[in-house]
């Protein structure tokens, strides 16, 4: 039975030890009372299967059974003294008891031992009443402790607070081994253990504190800790919450989801949700700890205009900024033309927020310049993958990696990116799926605890192509072709042309490598490993996408995908790991400038037909505008408006200067964000933004998992985004008149035929769904191409090599690639407003260290990294996870301006930006450079804010 | 030329250089096609108007795509 998701306080079941998979069931009574089980599931399962919680302490159900802590005795017929009900498989015909005098004594007898060694300050715990230590002393029966409390003990242990969001006591410990098991199993990181023997047995995160460990902050030891030894700081701050409500998470496209738990309209705690789909219990330290920044007093809460940049902002009511808005974008759109105006949509906010806003482009402004932050992500995604299979969509659930045998990651950091998913992915690793990681970074899965990547291919960036193209080659010339499963399900002559052409010598892995850097016996075994290993599935990232040929390195990957018969069933398939929460949700609501809802262009008479029927309004026929084109077009004076929902393309979009020189040349830039940020230096009218928390909606994950997020506090400016959408649309003379996000979910079913099935009530009903979810599919598609793909037969395409024209030379000698890490989060609006700023509070260059000796850098000199773009300094950090002649950084911090560096060359197909090839030099330095000079000044100059009128007193 | 048509004969010579792998009349109705799919009118226009599409010294494949390319 699914819990209610907003109940006072929401506490999922605890079976105790996983409920096993098996088609096979086996009946045993307990207690008198019969259940049926999964075989192998535990005897203590099944008891709570049966309605009947056996006392335990060591157990819980996300980790295996342990069998440490004998409180979970139980009597079993024909068997002698008490096995422990956590590690005694359930078995046909089993007679169990879980109630006996002589195992109350027993299980008092060994909380006795434990009391005797903790604690007594139970009304002045943080964990009051959130403890299962006390939990068990009462349903035990603990009235006496016979061996008093003056024995020795552990009371004086230091704490450890040196972790920002938890706090480590080890007196309140009593070894139970959850948070190790946690640490191992859950998140994969095999931070924690056991220190000492027998009674000197004590948890530690190595010879070291918990910051200074390789402790990720997941909080996975914090929410296995049945005591106070690990606990939230927040909570020992505020107490325990009161109420709970579920929602999902507003980071990566992982789309976890979280109990909100609160306080009133204080959030206390965020503890992942174990009835979540897409994270089952588990988190990362962005979503679990850091959402402060929601509540962050840099938060602007009052809508602003103003006439020039160079004006201080001026606070004012809601309905005149909106009314400046919109007399701005008629002035504009009378004086310089329809198409004069556009939008961009944000993949931070909900479904329905997008939706709207790309509905008042079309509708409003009437053209199509809308467009969305996948342009700088994953919109080659989109392109290949309907090219390829017919749907611009990843193929799998991610719980599908648990049948995988070969798991290929190629651009992507999942352990940095998206840590949730990495943390299963990891387990299925543990247990023996092979994994090839192409990569020209070493990155974390390349060699961990407990994981070894069967091949790192190291190649140079921009060669992901010229590695696909020789990965093909081993598959068709060594006869590795899943030649049944092409036959059946894939375009023939489509197949055959791609046949011939990867398997020209041009594409061998010996004449590739002179492009990739990679050896081609290394390329030649991965292949081999690939198309032979059993179920083999594909993940990758932006280190795909963020390409001059993006777009044909994921047909190139759908293409391998196909030719070994990988798409179409648990295990294999091609997933696109999506950055923001909910990039594939605003990409499904129309947010290119060339298509509707559901990926259906606008030259479509008949969609087209169906919207203005809808919408009460003629529809342009013409794609718009992306968002380079619009930049472009500003820069040289052809667009003069542009509303930015939630987005901060001057930060996170490439060569930073020409994106601020296309919003300066505008005349009215309207940001709708939390903060001022560095877009909103450009801008004439803010309106204050909704944080996940005052958001009511719907994010879809990569899965094309839909998942709720529900509102735990009012919005900070007084305003939903839907209902400002709403109101600048009526204001620019086309009424929305909307009352609920739900019924714009409900306009969305009605327009989209993927989403047809889809409601909150649906989604409440199950949790979650995954589109397609319609009349075929009520319930949802969890893996797509099932027995046919989405387009019919499979499209092979052929995948030229083309290098890039990014290359380095004389000037530009390195090659600069960029990315993310774990503790922030894009341009770090959010993160960088939170404590995660203890393990990243700058962006730094990685390089290699013959590089650095080369120029005589050492680590932590502030360096030059120059391109034809521009200029910024930054410190060096000497590493050999970079190879010769590439250096890598993030682009987390505003300060810093990564983005000045990089280029405006950008994928083929869909002008997605080549972030991860810029030709760069560096050299070291004693200053900051000149933008960033600049960039400080202008931090000031043009965000200052008039201070408010003073009303005379009365 | 101005910076915008520099852009976008760039941009259309990428897309030439992806459909040069396909046998020359697809690509150059491939060419086309995505043209028509994702440029604006006036950037359809402007790339029209280049004087190496309109005096045929362009690449060929980029030449010969231009006459499907729709005007605006």
């Amino acid at each position: 039975m699914r819990p209610s998701v907003a109940a006072n306080l929401i506490n999922e079941v605890d079976f105790g030890t996983p409920i096993r998979a098996s088609a096979d069931e086996v009946t045993l009574t307990i207690d008198g009372v019969a259940v049926s089980v999964p075989k192998g599931t535990s005897v203590m399962a099944a008891a709570m299967m049966a309605g009947t919680q056996i006392p335990k302490l060591c157990a819980t159900d996300s980790l295996e059974p342990f069998g440490s802590c004998r409180l979970c005795l139980v009597e079993i017929e024909g068997r002698k003294g008490a096995p422990a009900s956590c590690t005694t498989p359930a078995e046909q015909g089993m007679v169990v008891r879980t109630q006996t005098d002589r195992l109350a004594k027993l299980r008092r007898g060994v909380m006795e031992l434990y009391i005797s060694d903790h604690p007594l300050d139970c009304l002045t715990c943080a964990a009051n009443g959130d403890c299962e230590l006390q939990d068990m002393a009462g349903a035990v029966g603990l009235r006496d402790v016979r061996y008093g409390y003056a024995g020795e003990n552990h009371f004086d242990g230091a704490k450890d607070e040196t972790n920002p969001y938890f706090s480590y006591d080890p007196a309140k410990c009593i070894v139970c081994n959850r948070c190790v098991r946690a640490c191992e199993e859950t998140q994969g990181t095999f931070a924690l253990t056991i220190t000492g023997r027998g009674f000197g047995s004590r948890v530690a995160p190595g010879p070291t504190s918990f910051l200074g460990s390789e402790c990720v902050s997941c909080g996975a030891c914090v929410q296995a800790c049945p005591t106070a030894t690990l606990i939230e700081k927040s909570v020992i701050a505020h107490g325990q919450p009161e109420h709970s409500v579920v929602t999902t998470c507003a980071y990566c496209g992982v789309g976890c989801s979280f109990k909100a738990e609160m306080q009133g309209d204080r959030l206390v705690r965020m503890a992942p949700y174990k009835d979540g789909a897409a994270n089952e219990g588990h988190s990362c330290v962005k979503g679990r700890f850091a959402w402060g920044y929601a509540t962050h007093r840099d938060r602007i809460t009052k809508p602003m205009i103003r006439e020039k940049i160079t004006d201080a902002w001026r606070e004012v009511s809601w309905d005149e900024a909106i009314a400046r808005a919109a007399s701005e974008f008629r002035r504009i759109q009378t004086k310089y033309g329809r198409e004069s105006v556009g939008a961009i949509t944000s993949s931070r906010c909900t479904n329905e927020e997008v939706f709207l806003v790309q509905k008042l482009v079309r509708a409003a402004f009437k053209n199509n310049n809308v467009d969305t932050c996948a342009r700088v992500c994953h919109a080659p995604t989109g392109y290949g993958l309907s090219q390829t299979f017919g749907t611009s969509a990843g193929t799998q659930d991610f719980k599908s990696v648990d049948k995988s045998d070969v798991i290929l990651v190629i651009g992507a950091n999942p352990t940095d990116a998206h840590p949730v998913f990495a943390s299963r992915l990891k387990k299925r690793l543990r247990a023996g799926a092979k994994l090839i990681v192409a990569d020209p970074r070493r990155i974390e899965l390349v060699r961990s605890p407990h994981v070894r990547a069967a091949h790192h291919l190291q190649l140079k960036p921009g060669a992901n192509v010229a590695l696909l193209n020789a990965l093909a080659h081993v598959i068709v010339t060594e006869g590795l072709v899943n030649e049944a499963y092409v036959r059946e399900r894939c375009d023939a002559d489509d197949f055959a042309s791609w046949a011939r052409f990867v398997a020209q010598e041009k594409n061998s892995p010996e004449s590739m490598e002179q492009h990739t850097g990679v050896p081609a016996a290394d390329v030649r075994a991965a292949a081999r490993l690939y198309a032979t290993g059993g179920n083999a599935a594909i993940y990758y990232g932006l280190g795909v996408t963020e390409h001059s040929q993006g777009s044909t390195t994921v047909m190139a990957i759908a293409n391998l995908a196909m030719a070994t018969g990988n798409v179409g069933r648990d295990g294999v398939g091609v997933n696109p790991l999506r950055g923001q929460n909910n990039v594939q949700g605003s990409c499904d609501m129309g947010s290119f400038p060339h298509e509707f809802s559901g990926y259906r262009h606008v030259s479509d008479d008949a969609t087209r037909d169906m919207f203005e029927s809808l919408w009460g309004v003629k529809l342009d026929n013409e794609p718009g505008l992306r968002i380079p084109n619009m930049l472009d077009e500003a820069v040289e004076g052809a667009f003069k408006g542009l509303y930015v929902q939630g987005e901060d393309i001057a930060q996170s979009d490439p060569d930073t200067q020409h994106v601020t020189a296309g919003l300066a040349a505008m005349q009215c830039v309207v940001v709708q964000d939390l903060f001022l940020n560095e877009t909103a230096k450009y801008a004439h009218v803010f309106l204050p933004g909704a944080s996940f928390l005052e958001k009511d909606g719907t994010f879809t994950n990569a899965e094309r998992r839909i998942n709720r997020v529900r509102r735990v506090m009012q919005p900070l400016g007084g305003k939903a985004e839907w209902q400002v959408a709403s109101e600048l649309a009526t204001a620019l003379g086309y009424p929305m008149r909307y009352e609920h996000p739900g019924e714009i979910m409900d306009e969305i079913a009605r327009l989209t035929p993927g989403f047809k099935g889809v409601s909150y009530a649906k989604i409440d009903a199950m949790g979650s769904v995954q589109w397609p979810c319609n009349d075929a599919a009520p319930n949802g598609t969890p893996l797509m191409h099932i027995d046919r793909f989405v387009r019919g037969k499979g499209r092979f395409m052929l995948t030229e090599y083309v290098p890039t024209a990014e290359r380095a030379g004389a000037l530009f000698p390195l090659l600069l690639t960029t990315g993310r890490i774990l503790s922030q989060y894009n341009v770090g609006a959010q993160t960088r407003r939170t404590d995660n700023n203890a393990w990243h509070d700058e962006d730094v260059l990685e390089i290699h260290p013959f590089d650095a000796e080369h120029r005589g850098v050492r680590s932590g000199d502030l360096v030059a990294l120059a391109s034809r773009s521009g200029e910024i300094s930054l410190r060096a950090e000497i590493t050999d996870r970079v190879q010769p002649g590439v250096v890598y950084t993030t682009f987390h911090h505003a300060v810093t301006g990564a983005n000045v560096v990089t280029t405006e060359n950008s994928d083929w197909a869909t002008n997605c930006p080549e972030y991860k090839v810029t030709a760069v030099q560096v050299r070291r330095t004693n200053q900051h450079s000149l933008w960033q000079e600049r960039n400080a000044l202008e931090d000031v100059s043009l965000r200052r804010i008039a201070a408010a009128e003073l009303v005379p007193a009365k | 030329m101005s910076a915008q048509s520099t852009k976008l004969m760039t941009m259309a010579g990428q897309i030439a250089d992806f459909f040069r792998a396909y046998p020359q009349d697809v690509a150059i109705r491939s060419i086309a096609e995505h043209i028509n799919k994702f440029w604006t009118r006036k950037m359809r226009d402007t790339f029209l108007d280049l004087p190496e599409i309109r005096n045929g010294t362009s690449d060929p494949l980029l030449v010969a795509a231009a006459k499907s390319v729709r005007k605006g």
